[in-house]
């Protein structure tokens, strides 16, 4: 069957139930009851703390073919999940299903476990490297299954991911299972995407290097939600958790996207006292940041609030007054956790207050700008962020689905060219994020609004940039690089795209090159 | 009005910052032949430069800076250049009104050759010597190609046996020298690149010297510079104002057919129009025009 932007979705996909072609970003309308965890009673005094992951394992009955889940807030100084799944491993469980929020480079650790049959399925939000490869390859047992941060709330509050143990790497955690994540050697900042696993998983493990006496404050995830608690040495490695405050590029290609995106901002209406905004992690985006903060202080403009994964640049925003509130999902530099741990304007949301379409009101809905990354977009506003130029998985969905839904406007900043690469082209070779919620690119050489938006295009003529249609930045682009041939791909579908709402947006067919 | 407020120099041996020069606002990008590209790149670098010039349509002026004459590329740059007819060739090391008429009678010959309009290749000199330094209204007016004379900053100093100092005393006579022979030959003064791409404090007090020195514009290396040297020449709202007040009295005057000019009582001369003119023209450039006055 056809979805309602054009791309063909399988009638029968081996291990996907009740199929639903996305049908536009607000078309699907959910019925039902939110599902919940298991009720279970809780004596006085009962004990939390385990000697080992192994017994922790134990406790929670896990067994062949259930589902586990992790947090990505450790990014590439993950332990827990490596460290989980080789425990696993050793007591011969199989066929698990593995629902981490996402996956970094460190968790490639696992492979060998996936070929031995260990995992048999993945449901994420993306991955990179080898373990993309392996995504892609078709040699997963199941399909694995993509979904935005929203997406993946929506999916477990609904019951359909339903997580049987989630393992929680606690940077700091009391005997009785209260956790935060701003204190110990392996602070993260937010525990956004953890929190959803802890409420809803039948069994929560806590591991944690950090195990403070009763009780700790403040609290991210509470008692209430923990069953188990096992102290570990490391649950990651500082270094890849995170850096210092990110660097401003100093790529004049990065900058000038940049300051185009942020031009395109101050002329698009939405400028104005009050309004909001999420940037994103990328050059371009905390470039933009820079340029924003300037604009702000120059026309005397302040932000209600800012919003995702948060930076040095979106502090020094919040400290100097320029903006009121940040809503944290995920931190990515040590000034963010640092922040959040001080600062009370500076607030923790689960992965589900920040954009899970289908509760009573995600902030994304509040949002006015966001600016978002892409590996490629076409001539139809379609956004990939997920397939390489070879077909192969090598990114992450993240918020970006949710945020150019629920945002007044949504901006995607993509160089038209990588090497030798076009990145505006006819057709995206998945689409990640629909172009009807996508209402400006920005390249280096020009900036296309969305014909959807005409008011946009109107108030961007007055902008000292370049407004162009997007058919001449893909002419342009295909001039210089020349026009890439389409990925050959076999029948099999090794992966499907959900959108935020569950209906599928797209799939992922094995590359017949890998 | 042809502004050269940046002149950006671009490595002529890298395709990617080939591709890219034109998209970062410079007045005239100049691709390097010579200092940049290694000897064993030579000719690499001048086919690379050929071919984008041949395929990439830059929105501005295209200038080549070319190897020396008396070094084995020189000849060979310009055999090659000149077919796809740069708007500028950039000599460097000019020290007399011989060097440039000796380049001009080669561009002379291919205009011919390649059937261009004669004399739409311009040149422009690159002083780098003491000998350049007093030759320098010589050069300027050794032919009607000329548009710009402009320092080369490092050599100029190797050559003085000296050293950068933060506040560029080592380039005052220099600076005041070149400025004289441009303005008296009526081509452009272009100061010499500021390396340190990531002192930018430096870089704004440089730049603002040498602007209020008369300089018509500033080479630069790295495309964060543009902007800030785009800011520094753009005219503040006052002067704008007042240079579109002496135009439109100028053009009334003239409708007027009367000969005198003035404003507000006061007679307007022609060095006056002039400089309102130029005033506008970076304004215009700058996107900064008032919304009134286009020239």
């Amino acid at each position: 069957m056809i979805n309602a932007i054009g791309r063909e979705i399988p009638e029968n996909i081996a291990g996907i139930k009740n199929i639903k072609p996305y049908g536009g970003p607000f078309e699907y309308v959910p019925t039902g009851r939110l599902t919940g965890p298991n009720i279970i009673l809780n004596r006085p005094r009962s004990e939390k703390v385990l000697k080992s992951i192994e017994q922790a394992i134990d406790a929670t009955g896990l067994k062949d073919g259930m589902t586990i889940s992790f947090h990505h807030h450790f990014r590439n100084g993950d332990y827990v999940l490596n460290m989980v799944v080789a425990a696993i491993a050793k007591k011969g469980i199989k066929g698990l299903t593995l629902a981490p929020s996402s996956l970094n480079n460190i968790n490639e650790e696992i492979i060998p476990y996936i070929e031995q049959g260990v995992i048999t399925a993945v449901e994420t939000s993306g991955a990179r490297g080898k373990m993309g490869k392996l995504l892609t390859s078709g040699k997963m047992a199941k399909t694995t299954i993509i979904r935005s941060h929203g997406g993946r709330a929506r999916a477990i509050e609904s019951g359909e991911l339903r997580i049987d143990v989630a393992f929680i790497g606690a940077p700091a955690c009391d005997t009785y299972g209260n956790i935060n994540g701003v204190e110990g050697k392996s602070a993260c900042g937010s525990l956004g995407y953890a929190m959803v696993d802890a409420a809803y998983a039948d069994k929560v493990v806590a591991i944690t290097d950090h195990l403070v006496p009763y009780p700790l404050f403040p609290v991210s995830i509470p008692q209430t939600q923990v069953d188990y608690i096992v102290e570990v040495e490391a649950i990651g490695d500082p270094k890849g958790i995170a850096s210092g405050a990110l660097r401003i590029s100093k790529d004049p290609r990065e900058l000038l996207i940049a300051q185009y995106a942020t031009t395109a901002i101050e002329y698009s209406g939405y400028f104005k006292q009050d309004y909001s905004i999420q940037l994103g992690s990328g050059g371009a985006s905390l470039a933009a940041a820079q340029f924003l903060k300037a604009k702000m202080k120059q026309q005397g403009i302040t932000a209600s609030f800012g919003l995702g994964g948060v930076t040095a640049p979106f502090i020094e925003m919040l400290d100097e007054g320029l903006i009121k509130a940040i809503y944290d999902v995920q931190d990515f530099d040590i000034p963010s956790i640092q922040s959040m741990k001080k600062n009370a304007n500076h607030q923790e949301m689960s992965a589900s207050f920040y954009a899970n379409p289908h509760n009573r009101g995600p902030i994304v809905n509040q949002l006015d700008v966001v600016i978002l990354s892409a590996t490629e977009v076409d001539v139809d506003f379609n956004v990939n962020v997920i397939t390489d130029s070879n077909g192969v998985i090598m990114g992450a969905v993240g918020g970006h689905q949710d945020t150019a839904a629920g945002a007044a406007l949504s901006i995607v900043v993509a160089p038209l060219l990588r090497g030798r690469l076009p990145m505006v082209i006819d057709q995206v070779h998945t689409v990640c994020t629909p172009g009807e919620t996508v209402d400006i690119i920005v390249t280096e050489r020009g900036v296309a609004v969305n014909p959807r938006r005409k008011d946009l295009r109107d108030n961007l003529r007055e902008a000292n940039i370049p407004v162009m249609d997007i058919e001449e930045l893909r002419d342009l682009a295909y001039e210089f690089a020349g026009k890439p041939d389409p990925i050959l791909v076999s029948d099999e579908v090794a992966a499907v795209v959900e959108y935020r709402d569950g209906t599928l947006i797209d799939v992922i067919r094995r590359p017949l090159q890998l | 009005m042809k502004l050269r407020r940046t002149m950006m120099f671009v490595p002529g041996n890298n395709p990617g910052m080939l591709i890219n020069a034109g998209i970062y606002g410079a007045d005239t990008i100049i691709f390097d032949l010579e200092d940049s590209v290694a000897i064993s790149e030579k000719d690499a670098a001048r086919h690379l430069v050929y071919n984008a010039m041949k395929a990439i349509k830059y929105p501005c002026e295209v200038a080549v800076r070319i190897n020396h004459i008396s070094t084995p590329f020189g000849y060979k740059d310009l055999e090659v250049i000149l077919a796809v007819k740069p708007d500028l060739i950039r000599l460097p090391k000019s020290e007399t009104a011989a060097d440039i008429q000796e380049i001009d009678a080669i561009i002379t010959a291919a205009e011919i050759k390649h059937g261009f309009v004669p004399g739409s290749i311009k040149m422009m000199a690159a002083i780098e010597t003491a000998k350049g330094i007093r030759n320098a209204f010589e050069i300027a007016t050794a032919s009607p190609r000329m548009v710009a004379i402009a320092i080369g900053g490092e050599d100029f100093l190797a050559d003085l046996q000296t050293s950068r100092t933060k506040d560029g005393k080592e380039f005052h006579s220099a600076r005041g020298q070149l400025i004289l022979a441009a303005r008296e030959a009526g081509i452009h003064a272009i100061d010499t690149v500021f390396g340190d791409v990531n002192n930018e404090e430096d870089f704004i007090a440089e730049t603002t010297r040498i602007k209020e020195m008369g300089f018509d514009g500033k080479s630069v290396v790295n495309p964060r510079q543009i902007n800030i040297t785009h800011q520094i020449f753009m005219p503040t709202t006052k002067e704008i104002d007042h240079a579109e007040r002496v135009i439109a009295a100028y053009k009334e005057s003239l409708a007027r057919k009367s000969g005198v000019v003035s404003l507000n009582g006061k007679m307007i001369d022609v060095p006056v129009v002039k400089r309102a003119e130029r005033t506008l023209a970076y304004a215009n450039a700058a996107g900064k025009n008032n919304g009134r006055v286009k020239l």
